[in-house]
């Protein structure tokens, strides 16, 4: 790719402002733009992006003949990916590839289809400008996801950053854009068939078949996307669908909203609402910094979702027990989150159909989706989820078309079930062995909150007769180390308990520090209950190994530097009460002083650094060779 | 792992030399003796796997060299096979057999012992095999517990050996000689290992750099030596390596070579470590977090090294690389070793009586090993890949 640009420089040169990080010396070229296209849809989605945010200039096209600007306004799209991706870099790169993609697919579709050139070369000039034009905005982090957001789903939607275009835009009315979107409609259903023969004629047709464009773009525009489908797994083809064409098919409208939906973006927090089940209110007094995160009025939402139970006929009872269990907090911790909604993901397929004249491997998919949005507006779903949400997918789509229905569904039954016991609970009982190995006769075991893997720890070396005594440390404003401590002492084990506090009072005392985690990232950050990193912070200070017990289920192949940008908001009225202290009311209606934020984090990261050992099902091994396992056994868990 | 050995870099230079060597190593098998190493030497609870080591490469007395070095040669010349086929194999025998070569390194000695398991069998099926060669290697493990590397030997070659295609053959024969060509092919990779980590390392040893040494490892020997081979001019500080002065063993070796060498004491490293460019260790044992097991005093060299920035640089076998991960100092087997002060010390004074200690990976640069030049981390990926 970079030869090729550096060698064909043309006459025109474009206005080109450069945003973000760029390299002095290569500016891409206006007549290469096809050229990059294609290389954004040849190489993996995940690559090309990042390799391109490494210059990501803005373009404002010259005036050009028509399909000059037509393979301009693609290119667009193409550089609206590497904005995205280079602003957002700890989300997920698919996310924005994928709306990206859709971003191109919109663009170049509607300028095909009426055929004259002459409106249809107005809508993309307002397209292409109203997409520079916004990229200027992106010098803030929310610009860019507006832009992309806008640029994916409306075309030349309103942007108010470009008044100018927007009347151009409202020329080309409501009529049009329905025109436009029949059109693309019919061309996609053409471009199937051609697909074969234009992906590999995919250059040279965006160039030269100006004519012809009315199938032949869509085709071109049309093998990308499916080239990012195809790559980018399910749930992001999901929500590629969903950013898609509106089609009037009623199973659409019960598409995932995406996991990590940015909650600052105002109009896609707007649809997400109507399509939402429960209907939550959200707080009002919302950190700035955090403001991408949901948060909602607490104690709201349960008694509407309980009232609702009769009518939501798309979620099944055992899903909908569950999502309000969730909601209510009675289910916490990873792996019993993630066992509930398998098993509740179990409920609803032995009780499921497949309705007349549909395939059981898309209908159960879309129902699965249906399930796993509710699930998440109850509660975001943990990284651990994801995964097992993941393999039931994978299982689904991989059933082999042969077997019948009742055949599949004891399979995918039976493949869940071993899910749950070979990943969850037989993982589980390998760590507990391996962990027991690292507990000598003296020992002072510190644990933070409440694992499940910890306790079945620290039970088992008792059992086997080691003598060591345990600090549990606790914070607020859940204290679950209360319960952890009950059982503990119940099992006679010899329990020290302490806030978060004097946490580096007691650590001196301390010889190994056992931390659960919800996920550990392939950079080796273990991502944890708020408070971890700290605890792991002073143990690191006083020299104290941390140990840090993880299912390789929890692993997940994404980097995060910081606890920001992925987090859980929990009910600020949690923290600003001290139960059993009514007299300490100071800050009783918080809520309607606009000065006073509350955050109240469930997670944070705990880098790599200060993490001596991940014990997991596949051993002990040190932080630094996460990758490797989530390499490694990757498809070994999707396709067991 | 051992499919992507670095062997390729011994392929050109000195090919027929590593193809001969081996083959001679294994017509010449010392004679049968020693019937006291054949019940476990470590009665007192003190470490075998050091004992050989003193007794390998520790100075003990003046004299002691020359009276080695005879000795030796002695065994090198009366040498011949004497393996009566009328009494019943033994792995322990085999072993030890083996293990008296002093450069022939532990596992590498386990390893043949493993192979001869396989050879001499008389298993008619598969299975049967398989369980023979899994006691053999428990008792060898159980021989002595304190060796790494002969653990991690033993583990390897199982893994290596079982975990092939022959258990498909139908035919119990055709099988049987896959393993046992599998077996000495592994065999002639570790043998070859010490050759390889020293043509990898020369890189490293640039003109007029000055090089510390702790212990005696017959892999930074071997490195040092190729680098003296190769006229390149340097300077080695050896430490003395007490209690069994392997340092003095090494110093003598060096200057045979006529390398300039300067001996230190084991507690004169920090005073001299401003003029040393690099330090070059071997290892015991390496585990998975990618820090190593060796011998006492290396964890203090590496610290003192890391704090004035000079690299630390590991020459290990890949059939060290262990399955352990030790947390701290005390998280090992402990492995003992009497300490001879001169005087004699009044029993009410302990003595730290250790053999090894653990060095994080956060102190070493560089492992070398016949899987290539790796950084620390390395370890676990490759140990992973291979056992899981």
């Amino acid at each position: 790719m970079d030869p090729r640009r550096a060698s064909s420089r043309t006459v025109i040169d474009p206005k080109v402002r450069q945003v973000g990080f760029f390299t002095p010396g290569a500016p891409p070229d206006p007549t290469q733009t096809s050229t990059t296209l294609t290389t954004i849809t040849s190489t993996s989605p995940l690559v090309s992006p990042s390799g391109n945010s490494v210059l990501c200039p803005v373009m404002i096209p010259p005036p050009l003949h028509f399909s000059d600007s037509n393979s301009k306004c693609v290119v667009g799209g193409g550089e609206c990916i590497a904005v995205g991706s280079s602003y957002n870099a700890s989300s997920p790169a698919t996310e924005f590839s994928g709306s990206g993609g859709e971003c191109v697919g919109k663009v170049g579709a509607s300028s095909m289809p009426a055929g004259g050139f002459e409106i249809p070369r107005k809508l993309i000039k307002g397209n292409a400008g109203v997409g520079a034009s916004s990229l200027t905005t992106v010098s803030m982090l929310s610009g860019s996801s507006n832009l992309l957001e806008k640029g994916g789903l409306s075309i030349g939607a309103q942007i108010e950053s470009s008044a100018g275009l927007k009347s151009l835009k409202e020329k080309s009315s409501k009529a049009e854009r329905r025109a436009a979107q029949e059109a693309d409609r019919a061309a996609k259903g053409a471009a199937k068939s051609l697909k074969g023969t234009t992906s590999k004629a995919e250059r040279p047709e965006g160039k030269k078949a100006p004519v012809s464009a009315g199938i032949a773009a869509p085709g071109n525009v049309k093998a990308p996307k499916a080239a990012l489908q195809k790559k980018v797994g399910p749930s992001v083809a999901a929500t590629d669908k969903r950013l898609g064409d509106r089609a009037p098919d009623k199973d659409r409208k019960k598409e995932v909203p995406h996991p990590r939906l940015q909650f600052d973006d105002e109009s896609r927090v707007e649809k997400a609402k109507k399509r939402a089940v429960v209907k939550q209110r959200e707080a009002r007094n919302r950190v700035e910094l955090f403001r991408h995160l949901p948060q909602y009025e607490h104690g709201t939402r349960l008694p509407d979702l309980e009232s609702k139970f009769f009518h939501l006929d798309p979620v099944h009872p055992a899903v909908y027990k569950v999502g309000i269990r969730y909601l209510a907090g009675d289910i916490s911790g990873g792996n019993a989150r993630c066992i509930a909604m398998l098993q509740a993901f179990q409920e609803s397929i032995k009780s499921y159909s497949t309705p007349a004249e549909k395939a059981l491997n898309r209908d159960l998919t879309a129902k699965i989706n249906c399930y796993v949005s509710f699930l998440i507006e109850c509660r975001p779903i943990s990284i651990s989820m994801g995964n097992a949400i993941k393999f039931v997918k994978t299982r689904i789509a991989n059933l082999p078309l042969t077997l019948s229905e009742t055949e599949a569904k004891a399979t995918l039954l039976s493949d869940i079930d071993r899910f749950i016991n070979e990943k969850i609970i037989l993982a589980d009982q390998v760590i507990v062995n391996y962990a027991v190995t690292k507990v000598r006769d003296g020992d002072v075991l510190l644990t933070y909150g409440s694992s499940s893997a910890v306790e079945m720890i620290l039970l088992h070396a008792h059992e086997l007769g080691k003598h060591f005594r345990v600090v549990i440390v606790d914070s607020r404003p859940k204290l679950e180390g209360r319960l952890l401590l009950r059982r503990l002492v119940g099992k006679g084990l010899n329990c020290t308990y302490t806030h978060i506090n004097a946490v580096s009072y007691i650590m001196h005392e301390v010889t190994r520090v056992l931390l659960g985690a919800s996920s550990v990232l392939s950079n080796g950050t273990v991502y944890s209950r708020v408070g971890t990193a700290s605890v792991a912070m002073v143990a690191h200070a006083f020299r104290v190994p941390v140990l840090v017990c993880c299912e390789a289920y929890k692993f997940h192949e994404r980097v995060q530097l910081d606890s920001i940008c992925s987090n859980e908001l929990g009910d600020p009225d949690a923290i600003s009460n001290v139960y059993g202290r009514d007299d300490l009311n100071y800050l009783k209606d918080w809520a309607n002083s606009d000065n006073l934020q509350l955050l109240n984090l469930i997670y944070d990261a705990t880098p790599s650094d200060y993490v001596s050992m991940i014990i997991t099902d596949y051993g002990m091994i040190p932080p630094t060779s996460v990758p490797v396992v989530v390499r490694e056994y990757r498809k070994e868990n999707l396709y067991i | 792992m051992w499919w992507r050995s670095a062997s390729f870099i011994l392929d050109k230079p000195d090919k027929d030399d590593a193809v001969s060597s081996p083959e001679s190593r294994l017509i010449t098998s010392p004679p049968l003796s020693m019937a006291d190493t054949l019940q476990n030497p470590n009665p007192n609870n003190i470490s075998a796997y050091y004992q050989t080591r003193a007794a390998h490469h520790g100075v003990v007395t003046s004299d002691w060299l020359a009276q080695a070095q005879a000795a030796a040669e002695k065994e090198e010349v009366t040498s011949e096979s004497s393996l009566d086929s009328g009494k019943a194999f033994s792995v322990i025998d085999e072993f030890n057999n083996w293990r008296k070569q002093p450069d022939l390194a532990e596992a590498v000695a386990a390893i043949r012992a493993l192979a001869k398991v396989i050879s001499s069998s008389e298993a008619t099926t598969m299975m049967e095999l398989e369980i023979e060669l899994k006691t053999a290697s428990d008792s060898l493990k159980a021989w002595d517990t304190t060796s790494i590397s002969l653990t991690a030997g033993c583990d390897l070659f199982m893994r290596y050996v079982t975990r092939t295609s022959a258990l498909e053959y139908e035919d119990f024969n055709s099988a049987k000689s896959r393993l046992l060509e599998r077996a000495e092919k592994f065999g002639e990779i570790s043998y070859k290992a010490r050759r390889i980590i020293a043509m990898l390392s020369q890189d490293f040893i640039v003109d007029g750099c000055t090089i510390l040494v702790h212990g005696f490892s017959r892999v930074v020997l071997e490195v040092l030596k190729a680098a003296a081979e190769s006229r390149k001019l340097f300077r080695v500080f050896c430490t003395e390596g007490r209690p069994d002065r392997t340092g003095l063993r090494l110093s003598n070796e060096l200057a045979k070579l006529d390398v300039p060498v300067k001996l230190l004491l084991d507690s004169a490293v920090a005073y001299s470590m401003d003029e040393i460019d690099m330090v070059f260790v071997g290892a015991d044992g390496v585990v998975e977090s990618g820090g190593i097991i060796n011998m006492m005093g290396t964890y203090q060299i590496a610290l003192v090294a890391k704090s004035m920035n000079k690299p630390v640089y590991v020459a290990a076998e890949s059939y060290k690389f262990a399955r352990l991960y030790p947390l701290d100092q005390k998280d090992m087997v402990p492995a003992l070793r009497p300490i001879d002060f001169g005087v004699p010390i009044p029993s009410k004074v302990e003595v730290e009586t250790s053999a090894r200690d653990y060095t994080p990976p956060q102190y070493l640069t560089l492992l070398f090993t016949d899987l290539g030049v790796l950084t620390p981390s390395v370890v676990s990926d490759e140990l992973i890949q291979l056992y899981l």
